[in-house]
């Protein structure tokens, strides 16, 4: 579904080129939960950018759905660190954001306004917002804030699901809550994931393979398979193997960081 | 309706308080009101003169209007534009400031040649006066939105057009109102100094020409008559302003926000 193929890319920085990554090659199949971690800077978020399409790769390729990526995808959709709803909208209205810009659906919305808000507010009664679809995201807490944001990002059923850094703001109990409820939605709709964190116990819950960056230039170095069993229970993250399989991936880090 | 407080009673207080201070000092100090008349000789001034000053008032309110109104327009117009692209924005931001630096009083000789004495310097200097403020307010608005909110929506397939109406022009507003609060009183500003260089009516002609006759009193007529009408065109685009983006004010409270 997802092919990078010997990837590089230089921003132009203020004195001479910054190479974000370079020769980076990836493949994500179609509903695969993908993770990508490394140490900070190494060129992540650069990554979901050159997947979507908002930036051109300097050199190599990028493939979604076997066509070469020459603009924004169109089929993505999106949650970063910062839930950044629109204050001047209701939590419904913002969840609706997508269906007014996405076709065909922004044919449509007038005609099926009743359909689409039903189907926003099945969105926000699975992250338990139902009861918050009028309030403005002032009103909300920043967990509750991001579940929304999900919520935007999932309402057009969208063949792909970009997550950077989506947890990192908040508390565990709430991180914890949130990884069960994207663990849920990516199993009813089962749509490909590719989600950048920080927090490798987050990686390792949800994802089928971790893609492990070294330090800028980013390159892949590493890529694991999860091969614990499916659903996972939150029981899993305590587990000793899951432990395990944490304590190598921190190495691999601490070890890239290094070099 | 919520309960009369205190705090909204300290300004009439304050108000009161300072003409009382004034009449005192008048009288203590026995100034001269050919230098500075007490309120009473204001306010009687005010009385007998309430035809005169009600007339004027209204001419300048309307030249001060047409002014504000036409910046408006053209200030929208121009401030969409410069916030359509970082690299417009970043070239016309200098200049704007620098022809914002310009005093608009220097401008009026040259308006009242090419236009004669009349509303019309009036109008064009309230209007030059208060042009900028938007423009810049409108363009901040449009050039400052969230990268990442830019992403969201362009990865969605949104057009530069899309961005602009689901998510520039709305965040705009918070500013466009704040700059409007501040532009009307530029505005009046500008066409009362219009009309104290060159004008055959409006609030400022009234107070040169007393002036002239050594009517203080109605000199400061016209000054009171002034202050009422700028707190008032004032206190009309901060309602405006708390009624159509109160969602800013309220949001800027939350550290998310
Ligand atoms: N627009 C840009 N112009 C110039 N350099 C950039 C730009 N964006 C990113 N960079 C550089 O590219 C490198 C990779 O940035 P990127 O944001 O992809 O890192 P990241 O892995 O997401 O980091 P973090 O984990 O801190 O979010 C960084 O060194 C950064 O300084
Ligand atoms: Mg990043």
């Amino acid at each position: 579904m997802i092919r990078l193929l010997d990837v590089t890319l230089s921003y132009p920085g203020r004195s001479g080129p910054v190479t974000a990554l370079s020769h980076t090659s990836l493949t994500v199949e179609k509903g695969e939960f993908a993770a990508v971690v490394g140490p900070s800077g190494c060129g992540k978020s650069t990554l979901m950018k050159l997947v979507t399409g908002l930036i051109r790769p300097t050199k190599g390729k990028v493939e979604v759905e076997g066509q070469d990526v020459e603009g924004p995808v169109k089929i993505a959709g999106m949650a970063f660190q910062a839930a950044n709803l629109l204050p001047w909208r209701s939590v419904l209205d913002n969840v609706i954001l997508p269906l007014e810009i996405v076709s065909p659906h922004r044919a449509r919305l007038r005609r099926d306004k009743a359909a689409y808000r039903d189907r926003a507010m099945d969105l926000l009664g699975v992250v338990g917002l139902k009861d918050f679809a009028d309030r403005y995201p002032w009103e909300m807490s920043g967990g509750m804030q991001q579940r929304a944001s999900l919520c935007r990002a999932l309402i057009h059923e969208p063949a792909l699901l970009m997550l950077d850094e989506p947890f990192a703001a908040l508390d565990a109990f709430t991180r914890e809550e949130l990884l069960v409820v994207l663990r849920d939605l990516w199993q009813r709709l089962g749509f490909t994931v590719i989600l950048v964190t920080h927090d490798l116990r987050e990686a390792g819950f949800l994802a089928d393979t971790i893609h492990v960056m070294s330090a800028r230039p980013g390159r892949i170095v590493e890529t694991r398979t999860v091969d614990f069993p499916r659903p996972r229970p939150l029981d899993v993250l305590y587990a000793p193997a899951f432990t395990d399989l944490v304590h190598s991936l921190r190495n691999k880090i601490a070890e890239v960081r290094q070099a | 309706m919520s309960k009369i407080t205190a705090e909204d009673l300290t300004p009439i207080a304050f108000t009161l308080a300072v003409f009382v201070v004034w009449e005192l000092a008048c009288i203590v100090f026995r100034i001269d009101s050919f230098i500075l008349p007490a309120p009473t000789a204001v306010f009687s001034a005010m009385g007998q003169y309430w035809w005169p000053l009600l007339r004027n008032s209204f001419v300048t309110l309307w030249t001060t209007v047409v002014g504000f109104i036409l910046a408006v327009v053209f200030g929208i117009a121009l401030g969409l534009v410069v916030g359509w692209s970082r690299a417009i924005y970043r070239g016309l931001y200098p200049v704007m400031i620098g022809f914002n630096s310009i005093p608009k009083v220097a401008v009026v000789p040259i308006l009242i040649m090419w236009f004669g004495i009349g509303e019309i310097p009036a109008i064009l200097t309230a209007f030059l006066i208060s042009f900028f403020p938007i423009v810049v307010n409108v363009a901040t608005g449009l050039a400052t939105t969230e990268p990442e909110l830019e992403d969201v929506l362009r990865a969605l397939g949104a057009s530069k057009l899309d961005i602009m109406r689901k998510v520039g022009i709305p965040r705009t507003g918070p500013y466009l109102f704040g700059a409007l609060k501040v532009a009307i009183t530029l505005a009046f500003v500008g066409a009362v100094v219009s009309e104290t260089i060159g004008a055959n009516a409006g609030l400022g002609h009234l107070m040169v020409q007393a002036g002239s006759n050594f009517q203080m009193p109605l000199v400061f007529a016209g000054l009171m008559a002034l202050a009422i009408e700028g707190i008032l065109m004032y206190a009309v685009f901060a309602f405006l302003e708390k009624r159509m983006v109160s969602w800013a004010f309220r949001s800027s409270s939350s550290a998310a926000g």
